[in-house]
């Protein structure tokens, strides 16, 4: 999956919750891509992670952090 | 089996404006005491207790007239002969409906009419269905004394440019039936009585043919019609019909019930069904004449396999095609594991089928790969109103809006998509209702004849947010918030949160000019209408859900309805105009990726034991892959095969690039469908379908009302939808079993709360039932969250305006924006394939004059439209409909395919995708582009057969 796209699509979500404050914010992107986003893509963008996180906004990147107990 | 004759009363119920029953009069008609309500018609109370007047232009769907002098009555103590529709009940009158002088009088009249009749009964369509011929028998007419050498009509031209009904005016008796239908029932006044006295005569509009004309060929003229003046052509061709079966319409999702009349297996003409709950009597021009396609050439009725998309097709036995789908998902799961397949289920086939696509992936393929069109249209709605509300649906039924003050309409074009709805919006808008358009463009409902929008908010596409926060500002800061409806009902302290946020200066309606384009004093005016003006409902379509922000519009205007108090009761609410026909349906049946039947998410332990238990099998708990989720895992070689039942993904879904290519990378495409549909150009196993003629089921439509589908004719390929899904399972090695669809039906209500009371005897019984229907609310529930919202107090969400990152600049200086047209449905695999090409035969650009003159393009000019997704060529037609800057077109047609322009944003929550705003540039072009050159030879490629028979020469 392309990280690019994945990439966008957790901001995506990041920003519908920006103005929430940082802990509920972050629980908040964490569970949405939990609860939606098979776990390849899961996966996928945690590997991004991995490979440095490049382009993610910083609450997004705490929450996809935040997923990666849920991934196998 | 008989023919349903629903029985005409011939005026309408008497309507309580108050909402308080009507008080009961008393009265004596023939000698029987009859009791009625107030400002019923004598001849309604007499049609009560089974006494029929003899009447010509009278009908119960229509406001009575009294100009055909034939219904007329005595009345003891009173003067003269009082036409009986026209004259309203008294208490303690009595009524005489026959008597010598009345019986003179109508045959007088009766004479009169045939002495200007043709009597050519015997060869005539309606014969046997023509109420003049009816009433000549009822008054005993013998004899014509006028004979027939005087001035007549009897040689008139017929017109028949209609492509499903014929005029013809030899046969009319000015009844002024046909009018009143196109006025108080469609809402188009296409049609008048011209001239006057012997020269009267029915004309669509200024004496122009009826294809040139403003009919909408909704077929409430010919369904109004007593004689064989407006006469439907399959009548004329085939005969009258022997027997009927209700059953509900397989277009948009108003869900209007029909009657299909038919001849033996033969359909004769569908006639909507006065009892249809959603309909109440009317149609549109797809229900009423559209079902062409069901009987139409090119539609497949065997199974097909081909090794490669480049081959052509090899038609084979059901067992071989199923026994291929079987092989080849079994050795790309053993290959590329258990997820790297999945299904697409469908929102034009039943309920039953939907849960059993769902069911067919979770339990037999072992993973939530399934998804639906839904993602690609109302997703959002799902998401944004449980977050609010609660629940994943509409909150009212269509008839609330009787009692609507004033309407909102956001991103939805009723009277091209939702025409049954439009009509009944249109009769109350006709009676003082209010009306706030906010859309793009100039849609009909802003201004067509006796309609006039209030306020329209011509905003620029992908600004919702930005406009539905100003409108809340105005409302929070001008103190025009039902402060008590929020207390009471509503969690108080994201009230707070969402009110303070509405407040700020960024969320002004001046703000927003600057980013929406529509005046601040329009915003204004706009939003004290709707907090101030009575019931406030708000009706909205894919303008709405289609964007990068689709679900944070959702939320927006649940705030909004919730700010307001306009939730709750008859009147008001926030109503999705469903695009297909089951989407609702398809929805609550599971197709979700993330959820169970009844919007319950995967995860949840106790949901998925329920259905493990019931199924036999272990369910996955992680949420599968969404249909734009599925072609970027194809691209990654992750995903590797497709059941798609009923769905033309290739030409609906956007970035057709994309889509082309994630299917292009998959191993093994499998469509069932009724036609060689542009999906199945990159399939490898064609499953021939049914018609919504061919099986039992059910629809459940916008209302979340579940209707019956009835099977009136056997399948023509041989098998119902729902059998070759099982047929799959089975081969599958996970064999499912149903003898019947309702046994399906049975297994949801076990399995989901808001079905525990549904049934098809239930629904068979009560004509229809809207969902949730279980023991809290035997009857169903016409409107929802009443005395309390489904989650418990509603909740009120920030809906910050996040501008989309499809943005115009110096290479795409326009907006396109897409949509659709009334005489065409979805991507028009359907309609295509009926008459109704001839009002829409390609889909046509719409341009500004002065985008359209600084670039040279006139009139009918070929243009090329160009996104950064690709690029297609069509032709152009100059209309200020749309705004400078915005162009706007239609998806219907496979040799345009708009959607290769359209590209992968989409929704932050569903992946809804954004279909309403594309940067594009538009340039004079001389024909189509190269890319649909080569896609029409793949497709041509593609659609080449060899037959069973000619296998067997070989």
């Amino acid at each position: 999956m392309s990280p690019d796209k994945l990439v966008y699509m957790a901001n995506q979500i990041g920003k519908f919750f920006a103005h929430q404050p940082e802990e509920k914010a972050v629980d908040a992107v964490a569970d949405h891509i939990r609860k939606f986003w098979d776990p390849r893509m899961r996966k996928a963008i945690l590997a991004h992670v991995d490979a440095g996180g490049a382009g993610l906004d910083p609450r997004t990147l705490k929450a996809v952090e935040a997923v990666r107990a849920s991934v196998a | 089996m008989s023919l349903i004759k629903e029985i005409d009363y011939g005026t309408p119920a008497p309507k309580s404006e108050a909402q308080v029953p009507l008080k009961q009069v008393t009265l004596t008609i023939d000698g029987y005491a009859v009791t009625v309500p107030e400002g019923t018609s004598i001849m309604r109370a007499a049609m009560d207790t089974g006494i029929q007047v003899p009447k010509l232009c009278a009908t119960d769907s229509l406001e009575s007239f009294g100009s055909c002098r034939v219904c007329l009555v005595e009345i003891e103590g009173r003067n003269g002969t009082p036409a009986s529709c026209t004259t309203p009940v008294a208490p303690g009158i009595v009524v005489h409906t026959q008597t010598e002088r009345l019986k003179s009088i109508r045959r007088g009249v009766l004479e009169l009419y045939i002495s200007d009749h043709p009597l050519d009964c015997l060869t005539c369509a309606a014969n046997g269905d023509c109420e003049l011929q009816d009433m000549a028998g009822a008054v005993g007419l013998r004899d014509v004394r006028y004979g027939y050498q005087g001035e007549n009509h009897l040689n008139q031209a017929k017109d028949e440019s209609n492509p499903y009904f014929t005029y013809d005016p030899s046969k009319c008796i000015v009844c002024s039936r046909c009018v009143r239908a196109c006025e108080e029932v469609q809402g188009t006044f296409a049609l008048t009585i011209e001239g006057r006295g012997f020269g009267s005569a029915v004309s669509a509009g200024m004496g122009e043919a009826f294809l040139d004309s403003e009919c909408v060929s909704c077929g409430a003229c010919v369904q109004a019609c007593p004689t064989a003046t407006l006469m439907e052509k399959s009548v004329i061709e085939i005969g009258q019909p022997e027997h009927s079966v209700v059953t509900t319409c397989a277009y948009c999702g108003v869900g209007c019930s029909f009657k299909a009349e038919m001849r033996g297996n033969e359909l004769v003409r569908m006639v909507p069904y006065k009892d249809g709950g959603a309909n109440e009597g009317h149609s549109c021009v797809k229900g009423r004449f559209a079902w062409g396609y069901a009987t139409h050439k090119e539609r497949i009725l065997k199974p097909m396999i081909r090794e490669k998309i480049s081959d052509p097709w090899r038609e084979v036995s059901w067992d071989e095609a199923i026994g291929r789908v079987a092989s080849e998902f079994r050795r790309i799961q053993t290959t590329y594991g258990q997820s790297s397949i999945g299904g697409i289920t469908s929102s034009r086939c039943t309920n039953e089928e939907a849960y059993l696509v769902q069911k067919l992936v979770r339990a037999v393929f072992g993973n939530n790969n399934v998804d639906t069109c839904a993602r690609v249209c109302h997703s959002p709605t799902g998401f944004g109103l449980s977050k609010t509300f609660g629940t994943s649906a509409g909150t009212q039924d269509f008839k609330s809006i009787d009692q609507t003050d004033v309407i909102m309409v956001i991103g939805a074009n009723p009277t091209d998509a939702h025409p049954v709805f439009a009509s009944r919006m249109k009769k109350r808008l006709r009676k003082g209702a209010r009306l706030i358009v906010v859309d793009p463009r100039r849609t009909d409902l802003v201004k067509s004849p006796h309609i006039k929008a209030d306020h329209h908010l011509p905003l620029l596409p992908g600004t919702n947010v930005s406009v539905i926060n100003a409108l809340a500002h105005v409302i929070v800061t001008e103190g025009l918030v039902d402060e008590n409806f929020v207390r009471e009902r509503c969690d108080w302290e994201t009230f707070q949160d969402w009110a303070q946020f509405v407040a700020q200066p960024e969320n002004s309606p001046e703000a927003s000019e600057a980013v929406s384009g529509v005046p601040a004093e329009t915003i204004r005016a706009a939003a004290r209408l709707f907090a101030t003006g009575g019931n406030g409902a708000i009706y909205y379509g894919l303008g709405v859900t289609e964007h990068s922000q689709g679900t944070t519009m959702v939320m927006g205007m649940a705030n909004l309805a919730m700010a307001t108090g306009n939730i709750g009761r008859r009147g008001v609410g926030v109503n999705p105009l469903r695009g297909q026909n089951n989407v609702q349906g398809s929805c609550d049946m599971g197709s979700f990726p993330h959820e169970l039947s009844g919007y319950r998410h995967i995860s949840d332990a106790t949901t998925r034991a329920l259905f493990e238990t019931a199924w036999g099998v272990s369910l996955d708990k992680e949420p599968g892959l969404r249909i734009p989720n599925m072609f970027d895992a194809a691209m990654d070689g992750s995903f590797r095969g497709l059941y798609v039942q009923g769905e033309d993904i290739v030409q609906s879904d956007p970035d057709t690039h994309h889509v082309t290519s994630g299917l292009s990378a998959m191993e093994c495409v499998v469509v069932q469908d009724l036609f060689l549909n542009e999906t199945s150009n990159y399939a490898h196993v064609f499953l021939p379908g049914a018609t919504f003629l061919e099986k039992d089921g059910t629809f459940t439509n916008a209302e979340r009302r579940i209707n019956l589908v009835r099977k009136v004719m056997p399948p023509k390929q041989g098998k119902g939808d729902w059998e070759i899904t099982l047929d799959i399972a089975k081969a599958m090695g996970v064999p499912m079993h149903y003898d019947h669809p309702s046994e399906i039906m049975d297994e949801i209500a076990r399995l989901t709360p808001t079905f525990h009371g549904v049934s098809f005897k239930r629904i068979d019984e009560m004509g229809s039932i809207q969902w949730p229907c279980n023991e809290k609310a035997p009857e169903g529930t016409p409107i929802m969250h009443v005395g309390g919202f489904v989650r418990g107090k509603g909740a009120f969400m920030i809906t910050e305006y996040v501008p989309t990152d499809e943005k115009v600049g110096p290479r795409f200086p326009l907006l396109l924006t897409t949509g659709r047209i009334l005489s065409q449905y979805n991507v028009g695999a359907q309609t295509r394939r009926t008459g109704n090409v001839v009002w829409h035969p390609e889909d046509i650009l719409e341009i500004h004059p002065h985008d359209a003159e600084q670039r040279g393009i006139r009139e009918g000019d070929w243009v090329r439209i160009q996104s950064r997704a690709g690029a297609t060529a069509l032709h152009a037609r100059l209309t200020d409909r749309v705004a400078p800057g915005v162009v706007y077109t239609t998806f219907h047609h496979p040799d345009t395919q708009a959607n290769v322009i359209t590209t992968d944003y989409s929704d932050w929550a569903t992946n809804c995708p954004e279909y309403k705003v594309t940067a594009v540039q538009i340039s004079p072009s001389n024909g189509p582009t190269e890319w649909q050159n080569e896609y029409r030879e793949h497709s041509d490629q593609s659609r080449r057969i060899i037959p069973l028979s000619v296998q067997a020469a070989e």
